[in-house]
C-alpha cells in the first residue's frame, strides 16, 4: 500500500482525498500556489509544498514542479484529483519516469480516449454503441452532405478537435447543411487550429447519462451503475443525480455491460466515466443509447455513486494504485436509495451566471447533507480558480426523498460575502419536470426565466435585514420597546449597490416589530426559529457581518449597513481656504492659481517656532487664488490659499 | 405569602370597572398621541425636509436598540396655551444608552421653533432634577429658539426659571454626572449655553447653530449681515469657536457621536447587582382594570392591586393586624426588592404609627419604597384628634420626608388633604411619581370645599339677617364643585407637571420597574430621620 500521497490539486478535490488517504494512515502531502498558501488542503494536509505562482500554468499545472515536490518530500505516489494533471498522458509518463504511482489510468489509455473520432471507432470496434455518424478524414462538403443524408437529419456538426460547443452546429434540413458546415469549420479553425469535422445525428430530447467504471491492472473491471447529468447549462453540470430517473435494470445492465467492454477496450486502471448521450423521448431503451467519450479520472460528480453504493471512491483509487484487485466484484456492488449532487457555485445569476468572487465572510452547511468543500469562513474565492464553494450532496431512501433533502439542504446553506447559485439551485430542485424525473439536457435553458431569481430583494427580505441590522433579533431585552404610549420608532437605513433603503422598527414588546417600507406597515413577530413577517416565516435567517447583513433567503440578500461614524465629520475638509495653522513666516508657496492638486499634496510651506510645517490640501480640487505670497510673515489663521468650489467654479 | 384574589373576573363589577377604566384611558391616550405628534403634518413635513428626523426618532435612535424609554411628562402643558405646546415642545425620558441609563431630553422644533413655555422649562428642570437625583448622564437633543419671548416673565427671571437649566448643569457636571448635548438645530440666545455647558458637544453641519444672538439681532445690533452657518454653524464652532467638540455630518452621525461619548463614561452602575430574578405575578396584571372600582368612593382591598403588581404576586406583609387602614409589607417588582405603603382606607393613629416603623425599617435596610396613595386622608373628629393623630401623622410624614432611600408613588385613586403628604406626594421629593387614568388630587374633595365655603357663606348670610335657600346654596355650590372636578383631573395634574405622568394601570409593573432601576443608578445614602413626636 502507498504510504506517502501527494495530491496534485486544490480546492474542495485535495480535501477530498486527504480526508480518505487520513483515514487510510496514508501520509499526504498537498502542494500550493502563492494564492493558496493559506488554503484548507495545505492545512488538511501532513505536509505542504509551494510549488508556484497563483496562475495555474505556474503552479497546479506544473508537471515538474509538482514531481519534484513529490520527491522532495518522499511521496511515492500522484493523485492528480480532477482537472489540471489529470488527464494529461504526458504528466502520467513524466510520474512514471520519475518511478513514482500516478494515481488513474496509464498514458495510452488517456490518449485513447483523447481525440474524439479516434476514440468512437475504437469503441466501435469494441461493441459499444455509438452515435450514428461521419467520423472519416475525408472532409469534402459534398461527400459530407452525403454522409449527413445516410444518418438522417437532424444531425449534428461537431468539430473534431472541439469541446464547449465551439464548432458545433444542429442541421436541421439538408437545404441548411452546407452553410452550416462552412461556419462550423472556420470556427473549428480559429479556435483549435484544425477544421476537420465529424456528423452525427442529432438525438431528440437528450439525456446525458454516464456509468462510473473501474478497472485494476490484474485485467478486472467493473460499473458502479449510472448517473444522470442531464441538467446542464452550457454544457457545465448544475446537478447530477444517481440512479437515472426512469432506468430500467435491463438498459442499466446493458449500459454498464458496454461501460465495461469499454474500459477493457483500452486496459484501462483506476475510475473513469462512460459517457453516453441516450434518447431522452421516452424511458431509456438497451438500443437508445450511444457512446459519447470517456473521462479518465475521478469526476466531480463521483459522491453521488458513493452515496448509492455505500462505497469510498477514493480508496479504491488508492487500492488499485496500491497493485491491489477491484475490492468488489460486479454482483457484491449494490445499489441503495438515490442521491442527488448540486454544485455550489460563486456566480452571479441575474446577471448571466458570471463567475463572481469574494471572501467567504459567513460560510454554514447544511448538517442534513454532505458537503465537499475546500473553503472555510474567511477564505477567498479569488479569480484565478474555479469559483465552486462546494458540492451539495443527499441521499434518500427515494428520489423524492432525496431531492427533498436536497431543497432543504440548500436553503440550510449560508454563504456571505459573495452571490451564489443557491437560489437558483434551490427553484432548480423545487422545478415540477425535474421533481417528476422529467430531465433533459435543455431543461434549465427552456425554463431559465423561473429559475433565476428577482434582482431585487422582495419586501420581506429587507424588513428582515433591518430587524438584524437593528438588533433585534435574540429578543434579550427584558422590557423590549417599552414606552408609556406609542412606541418609538427606529430608523434603520440599508444600503444595496448603491441604493439607499430606509425602514422604521417601531419595537411594540413582546417580539412584535411593526416595520415600515415605503409607506407600508408589516407586523414582524419572533417566534423561536426565526421570525414572522407579515402572515408569512421569514424569507430565510439573517446574519451580521461586519458592517452589513445578509439574509440567506435562497440566495444570500447583502446590505450594507452604513456607519454613520465611518462619515468624514471632523476629518472633512474645513471648507475651500487653506488658513496658516499659527503664526509664522510664509516661506514658500509651491502651487499656482488655476493648478489642479490632489489630496495630500503640498500647497505651501509655514516657517513658525523653528519648525517648517507644510500645509496639505485637504481635499482633490483647483487653486483658485494664492491669497499670500512666500516671505510674508502672516497671522494665525490668515487664509493662505483658496481652493476652487468643488462644483467646478473655475479659476478666478 | 402569595397573594389570593377574591375578584371575579367574570363578575358584572369586573365588567363595569374595567369599561370605565378604559373609557378614562382612552382619553389620556389620545393626549398623549396629540403630544407625540408635536407641531403637527406641516411643521413634521417640514422639519423632515430639512433632512432632520424628527425629535421622537431622535430618541428612538439615540437609544440601545429595543431598550425601554420611560417618557416623563408625556402629556406636559395639554390643554395648556390654547393647545400651541403640545408635550411642552420637549421630549424627555430615561432611556439606555450603550448599557447605560441616561436622561434624554430632546426639543421638539416642530412645537414653535423649539422654544421654552413656562411648561417646557418646568420639564426640563425636572427631568435634570431626576438625573440629579438618580445621577444620570444627560443628553440634550438641542434643537431650540430658546426662550418663547411673549411668555418671558414666566420663563426667565424666577430660580426655577430658565437659567436654573445652566445652573444644573454646571452642578451636576460638578458631582460628576456627565453633561453631552448634540446641537441638532438652532440653539439661540440663553439656549446656546445648553451646548456650552456642556461637558461634551457634538454639532451637525450645516444645521445646528449657537449663538447668543441670531443674525437679525446682529443686524439690528451692529449693522453686521452674517448668514447662520458663518455666525455659529458647525465648521464656526468646532474649528474657531471651540464652542463644540465633535463635527457631525448629519443626525445619524451625531446620535452615533453621542452614543459613543456615553459609551467613553466608564461602567455603568451594576443597578440590579442583589436584585431576585424576576417573576411575572401570579394575577394577570391585564386585570388592575376590573378589580379596582370605577368610582372613587367605593372601597376594595388595595392587596388586589399589589397582586397584580408584584413578583410571583408574593408580598410579606409587616404589621398586617394592626393599623389595617394602611398595608405594608416587602416585595419584588422586575426582581427589585421594595417596601411596599399602601392605602386601605382612611388613615387612623396607629396605621401612622405603623407607617413610620415601616419606613424607619426599609430606610434602615435601603430598600427602595413603593407608595400606592389612594387616600382621603386622615381620620376627622374629637376623639382622633385628642388622642394626638396629628402627632402620629406628624411620625409618617417625618419619616417619609427623611428617608434616604428611593421612593417611587402611584397615585392609583385619590390623593386628597394631609394623606398626599404622609404617603409621599410630589412635596415629599419621591423619585417618580406616576399617576392612573382614574385618580383624583385635591386638597379635599369638591363637595367637601364647597360645604366648606357654603357653610361660612350661609353663616355671614344669616348673620346679617339673610336667608339663603337651598338652591341658592346649590347655586353657589356648583362652580366650586366643578373647579375641583376639573382641576383635580390627572390629565389636568400632569399637564401641570404635578407628576411625571398619567400611566396605563397595566403597564404599572414595568414602569414601576424601570423607575427603581433608575432610582438606584445613584447609591443609596444612609438615612438620618428628624425628631419623631412621640
Amino acid at each position: 500500500m502507498i504510504r506517502k500521497l501527494l495530491i496534485a490539486n486544490r480546492g474542495e478535490i485535495a480535501c477530498r482525498v486527504i480526508r480518505t488517504a487520513r483515514g487510510m494512515g496514508i501520509s499526504t502531502v498537498a502542494v500550493y500556489s502563492d494564492a493558496d498558501a493559506g488554503a484548507l488542503h495545505v492545512e488538511m494536509a501532513d505536509e505542504a509544498v509551494h510549488i508556484g505562482g497563483a496562475a495555474p500554468a505556474e503552479s497546479y499545472l506544473d508537471g515538474a514542479a509538482v514531481i519534484a515536490a513529490a520527491r522532495s518530500t518522499g511521496a511515492e505516489a500522484i493523485h492528480p484529483g480532477y482537472g489540471f494533471l489529470s488527464e494529461n498522458p504526458d504528466f502520467v509518463e513524466a510520474v512514471e519516469a520519475a518511478g513514482l504511482i500516478f494515481v488513474g489510468p496509464p498514458a495510452a489509455a488517456i490518449r485513447a480516449m483523447g481525440l474524439k473520432d479516434a476514440a468512437k471507432r475504437l469503441m466501435a470496434e469494441a461493441g459499444v454503441p455509438v452515435v450514428p455518424g461521419y467520423h472519416g478524414s475525408e472532409q469534402a462538403p459534398d461527400l459530407l452532405a452525403g454522409e449527413a443524408e445516410r444518418i438522417g437529419y437532424p444531425v449534428l456538426i461537431k468539430a473534431v478537435a472541439g469541446g464547449g460547443g465551439k464548432g458545433m452546429r444542429k442541421v436541421d434540413r439538408p437545404e441548411d447543411f452546407a452553410a452550416a458546415l462552412a461556419s462550423a469549420q472556420a470556427e473549428a479553425r480559429t479556435a483549435f487550429g484544425n477544421a476537420a469535422v465529424l456528423i452525427e445525428k442529432y438525438v431528440l430530447r437528450p439525456r446525458h447519462i454516464e456509468v462510473q467504471v473501474f478497472g485494476d491492472c490484474h485485467g478486472g473491471a467493473v460499473h458502479l451503475f449510472e448517473r444522470d447529468c442531464s441538467l446542464q447549462r452550457r454544457h457545465q453540470k448544475v446537478i447530477e443525480e444517481a440512479p437515472a430517473p426512469g432506468m430500467t435494470l435491463e438498459t442499466r445492465q446493458a449500459m454498464g455491460a458496454a461501460a465495461v467492454r469499454a474500459a477493457q477496450a483500452i486496459g484501462y486502471v483506476g475510475a473513469g466515466t462512460v459517457e453516453f448521450i441516450v434518447d431522452g423521448s421516452g424511458p431509456p431503451r438497451p438500443d437508445g443509447f450511444w457512446f459519447m467519450e470517456m473521462n479518465t479520472r475521478l469526476q466531480v460528480e463521483h459522491p453521488v455513486t458513493e452515496a448509492v453504493t455505500g462505497l469510498d471512491l477514493v480508496e479504491w483509487q488508492l487500492r488499485v494504485a496500491s497493485g491491489e484487485p477491484l475490492p468488489l466484484a460486479q454482483e457484491e456492488i449494490r445499489l441503495a436509495g438515490h442521491a442527488f449532487e448540486a454544485r455550489l457555485y460563486a456566480e452571479d445569476v441575474p446577471a448571466g451566471f458570471l463567475p463572481a468572487t469574494g471572501i467567504l465572510r459567513h460560510l454554514r452547511f447544511s448538517p442534513g447533507a454532505r458537503s465537499d468543500s475546500g473553503v472555510r469562513e474567511g477564505d477567498e474565492i479569488s479569480p484565478w480558480y474555479d469559483p465552486m464553494i462546494a458540492k451539495v450532496v443527499t441521499h434518500g431512501p427515494s428520489r423524492s426523498v432525496a431531492l427533498a433533502r436536497l431543497t432543504r439542504a440548500l436553503a440550510e446553506t449560508e454563504v456571505g460575502g459573495t452571490v451564489t447559485n443557491i437560489a437558483f439551485l434551490e427553484a432548480l430542485s423545487r422545478h415540477a419536470g425535474f421533481a417528476a424525473g422529467d430531465v433533459d439536457t435543455g431543461l434549465i435553458e427552456r425554463d431559465l426565466a423561473h429559475l433565476v431569481g428577482p434582482e431585487e430583494p422582495p419586501v420581506a427580505v429587507v424588513l428582515r435585514a433591518a430587524l438584524a441590522a437593528a438588533g433585534l433579533d435574540d429578543g434579550a431585552e427584558a422590557l423590549e420597546g417599552f414606552t408609556l404610549w406609542a412606541p418609538l420608532e427606529r430608523r434603520v437605513v440599508l444600503e444595496r449597490s448603491g441604493e439607499t433603503q430606509v425602514v422604521h422598527l417601531a419595537c411594540r414588546g413582546g417580539g412584535v416589530v411593526d416595520a415600515t417600507l415605503d409607506g407600508e406597515v408589516l407586523r414582524c413577530r419572533r417566534r423561536t426559529g426565526g421570525w414572522v413577517i407579515g402572515e408569512a416565516r421569514e424569507p430565510g435567517p439573517a446574519r451580521l457581518l461586519d458592517g452589513a447583513v445578509v439574509v440567506f433567503a435562497g440566495q444570500p440578500w447583502e446590505f450594507a449597513i452604513p456607519d454613520p461614524l465611518a462619515q468624514q465629520g471632523d476629518a472633512g475638509p474645513a471648507g475651500n481656504l487653506v488658513e496658516a495653522p499659527m503664526p509664522g513666516l510664509l516661506r514658500e508657496v509651491l502651487v499656482v492659481p488655476g493648478q489642479a492638486v490632489r489630496a495630500g499634496d503640498r500647497l505651501a510651506v509655514l516657517e513658525a517656532m523653528k519648525m517648517e510645517h507644510a500645509l496639505l490640501a485637504a481635499r482633490d480640487g483647483v487653486v483658485a487664488e494664492v491669497l499670500a505670497g512666500p516671505g510674508t510673515q502672516v497671522a494665525a489663521h490668515a487664509p493662505l490659499i483658496r481652493l476652487a468650489e468643488e462644483d467646478g467654479e473655475g479659476t478666478k | 405569602m402569595r397573594l389570593r384574589s377574591s375578584v371575579l373576573t367574570s363578575g358584572e363589577d369586573y365588567s363595569a370597572n374595567r369599561a370605565a377604566h378604559l373609557a378614562a384611558l382612552e382619553q389620556v391616550a389620545e393626549a398623549a398621541a396629540l403630544a407625540a405628534s408635536g407641531g403637527g403634518a406641516g411643521a413634521r413635513e417640514r422639519h423632515l425636509a430639512r433632512g432632520k428626523m424628527l425629535p421622537r426618532e431622535r430618541v428612538a435612535n439615540l437609544l440601545d436598540p429595543g431598550a425601554p424609554f420611560l417618557e416623563i411628562g408625556a402629556t406636559a402643558a395639554h390643554g395648556m396655551y390654547d393647545g400651541a405646546a403640545p408635550c411642552a415642545g420637549v421630549v424627555a425620558g430615561i432611556g439606555r444608552v450603550m448599557g447605560r441609563e441616561v436622561m434624554v431630553v430632546c426639543n421638539d422644533a416642530t412645537v414653535k421653533g423649539g422654544t421654552y413655555y413656562p411648561m417646557t422649562v418646568k420639564k426640563h428642570l425636572r427631568a435634570q432634577e431626576i438625573a440629579a437625583e438618580c445621577h444620570l448622564p444627560c443628553v440634550y437633543l438641542v434643537d431650540s429658539g430658546g426662550a418663547n419671548l411673549p411668555m418671558q416673565d414666566e420663563v426667565f427671571p424666577d430660580r426655577d426659571h430658565f437659567g436654573r437649566i445652566f445652573y444644573n448643569q454646571a452642578r451636576m457636571s460638578a458631582q460628576g454626572i456627565a453633561q453631552i448635548a448634540v446641537v441638532m438645530g438652532s440653539c439661540t440666545a440663553g439656549g446656546a449655553y445648553v451646548p456650552a455647558m456642556s461637558d461634551v458637544t457634538i454639532i451637525v453641519r450645516d444645521q445646528g447653530t449657537i449663538f447668543l444672538a441670531g443674525p437679525p439681532l446682529v443686524k439690528a445690533a451692529t449693522g453686521e449681515v452674517v448668514s447662520a452657518e458663518d455666525l455659529g454653524g458647525g465648521d464656526v464652532h468646532t474649528r474657531l469657536s471651540g464652542v463644540a467638540d465633535y463635527l457631525a455630518e448629519d443626525d445619524a452621525h451625531a446620535l452615533a457621536l453621542a452614543r459613543r461619548a456615553v459609551g467613553s463614561l466608564g461602567p455603568a452602575p451594576d443597578v440590579s447587582a442583589n436584585w431576585a430574578s424576576p417573576e411575572p405575578p401570579a394575577h394577570d396584571p391585564e386585570e388592575i382594570l376590573g378589580v379596582v372600582p370605577a368610582d372613587l368612593r367605593t372601597p376594595y382591598d388595595i392587596r388586589e392591586v399589589i397582586a397584580r403588581l408584584v413578583d410571583g404576586s408574593r408580598f410579606d406583609e409587616f404589621k398586617a393586624r394592626f393599623g389595617e387602614t394602611l398595608v405594608t409589607g416587602f416585595a419584588h417588582v422586575h426582581g427589585c426588592p421594595v417596601g411596599i405603603v399602601a392605602n386601605n382606607g382612611v388613615l387612623f393613629s396607629e396605621a401612622a404609627q405603623k407607617g413610620a416603623h415601616f419606613v424607619e425599617l426599609c430606610s434602615q435596610r435601603r430598600i427602595p419604597l413603593v407608595f400606592l396613595q389612594n387616600i382621603t386622608g386622615f381620620m376627622v373628629g374629637r376623639k382622633y384628634e385628642n388622642e394626638g393623630i396629628a402627632r402620629h401623622g406628624a411620625k409618617m410624614v417625618t419619616a417619609v420626608a427623611t428617608t434616604s432611600v428611593p421612593k417611587v408613588t402611584l397615585l392609583v385613586g385619590g390623593s386628597f388633604g394631609a394623606g398626599n403628604y404622609g404617603m409621599a406626594g410630589r412635596a415629599y421629593q419621591p423619585r417618580f411619581l406616576w399617576t392612573w387614568p382614574n385618580s383624583r388630587i385635591s386638597v379635599m374633595g369638591g363637595a367637601q370645599a364647597a360645604g366648606v365655603l357654603a357653610q361660612v357663606r350661609r353663616a355671614a348670610i344669616e348673620k346679617s339677617g339673610g336667608a339663603w335657600s337651598a338652591e341658592e346654596e346649590a347655586a353657589f355650590r356648583r362652580p366650586t364643585e366643578e373647579m375641583f372636578e376639573r382641576q383635580a383631573h390627572p390629565l389636568y395634574a400632569s399637564a401641570r407637571l404635578w407628576d411625571d405622568g398619567v400611566i396605563d394601570p397595566r403597564k404599572s409593573r414595568e414602569v414601576l420597574g424601570l423607575s427603581l432601576r433608575a432610582a438606584l443608578n445613584a447609591p443609596v445614602e444612609e438615612t438620618r430621620f428628624g425628631v419623631f413626636r412621640m
